[in-house]
């Protein structure tokens, strides 16, 4: 049986999370968890171990970004590698997304296939 | 007497030694001769006995050039196989390509129309529309107008990105949302490097909101993000498309629910007035 991959994804709008969560189903043995802000996801990395966080970067109570830098300060988190998904394309936005400890930036609308090659090769990066 | 005899015997032996050194020089380049000689003997026979291995030569060149032209045909053939396996891998690559692309593409339909017809909330429903329009297509600034009752007008029911405008509602036929509105023909622009225009008169794209023939409203996409400015793809063409039909239906079943919800509600209050219950 292949290695179980957990993966959360973190996104206030239901389409998108359901299209980043219809990706992610491409890998076998993909377990994915929704969350819907960055007080939610952080709720939900307290209760159990992922592999990869993908998240956006406009949500309530807890922005993306916000997320990305509570993740990389934490020596428990700091290691998960992070794609952010957003409708902010300007190169400001994605160097700020990258210098907070982002592993990759892409921007919405987003291809699919781009987004499961990305997280293909997170996860070997990390040798997981 | 005797003197001179032995003398003469004397010389004579001399002579004889003379001679006979002479004979055994001889005797002894005689013999050098005759090594060399046989010593040149034998490398003759080498020689024509390498000469004699010599004379099948064109047989085994004859041989080894078959051989040459068989490995060139066989390196040829294989070029040839090598060149095919190529094409084929350059063809399944781009393949691949489609299908990846057809893939994508297909994942945005299905969940565009799946969140469309997951809820029968009026409201969720054009928060649905107004999400695929940012998230799928990648719209910046965009407004949803169905048509009043009653009026000539469509009115903004849902908008992202134009508070700074004063957009409220679009007379039917006027303009290009208007007329998109009347005619249920649906508005693109085609050249969006040289389109500018702040003016919510003008959109982008605008789509009419139908099912079968009968339009309820049209969809207005204004501006683009940033990363989107520079054309429309296929797959926002087949989202447009979709949405035309599923937003349309699904913005219509929402209503005519609420409206039977309500209605249930007021017979309901009616029986129970009737029947003397209290609520």
């Amino acid at each position: 049986m292949s290695q179980q991959y957990s993966f959360l994804v973190v996104e206030d709008s239901p389409t998108m999370r359901q299209l980043v969560t219809f990706s992610l189903k491409r890998i076998s043995n993909a377990k994915i968890v929704e969350a819907t802000d960055g007080v939610d996801a952080l709720k939900k990395m307290s209760e159990e171990k992922f592999h990869l966080i993908i998240a956006d970067i406009n949500m309530p109570l807890m922005d993306g970004l916000k997320l990305l830098s509570i993740i990389r300060k934490d020596p428990v988190y700091a290691s998960i590698p992070v794609i952010i998904v957003t409708t902010e394309g300007a190169e400001v936005d994605k160097d700020k997304g990258l210098k907070l400890g982002a592993n990759a930036y892409l921007t919405k609308p987003i291809q699919t296939n781009a987004l499961l090659s990305k997280v293909k090769e997170l996860l070997s990066m990390e040798g997981t | 007497m005797e003197n001179e005899k032995e003398s003469e015997i004397l010389k004579k032996a001399e002579d004889f030694l003379k001679v006979f050194k002479k004979g055994e020089e001889f005797t002894h380049d005689l013999l050098v001769t005759n090594e060399k000689l046989r010593y040149r003997a034998i490398q003759l026979e080498d020689e024509v006995n390498s000469l004699k291995r010599t004379a099948n030569m064109p047989a085994d060149i004859a041989k080894m050039e078959q051989t040459i032209h068989q490995l060139e045909q066989e390196k040829k053939n294989l070029l040839n196989k090598f060149k095919n396996v190529e094409e084929e891998n350059k063809d399944f690559a781009s393949r691949y390509v489609e299908v990846e692309e057809e893939n994508n593409n297909l994942a945005n339909l299905y969940v565009a129309s799946y969140q469309l017809h997951s809820t029968l909330d009026y409201q969720e429903v054009i928060r649905i529309v107004l999400e695929v329009l940012l998230n799928l297509v990648g719209a910046d600034r965009c407004a949803i107008l169905l048509k009043e009752e009653g009026t000539s007008d469509m009115v903004v029911v849902a908008s992202e990105g134009m508070q700074t405008f004063n957009f409220k509602k679009v007379k039917l036929g006027d303009g290009i949302i208007g007329k998109a509105g009347q005619t249920g023909e649906s508005h693109f622009v085609t050249d969006l490097k040289n389109f500018s225009s702040d003016d919510p008169l003008f959109p982008i794209v605008c789509i009419p909101l139908k099912i079968k023939e009968h339009i309820l409203g049209v969809i207005s996409v204004f501006a683009l993000l940033e990363q989107k400015k520079e054309k429309l793809t296929r797959i926002d063409y087949e989202l447009f498309s979709m949405l035309a039909g599923h937003a349309a239906t699904a913005i219509f079943s929402s209503k005519l629910y609420s409206q039977s919800e309500r209605k249930l509600s007021t017979v309901q209050g009616f029986i129970n007035l009737l029947s003397g219950r209290e609520e």
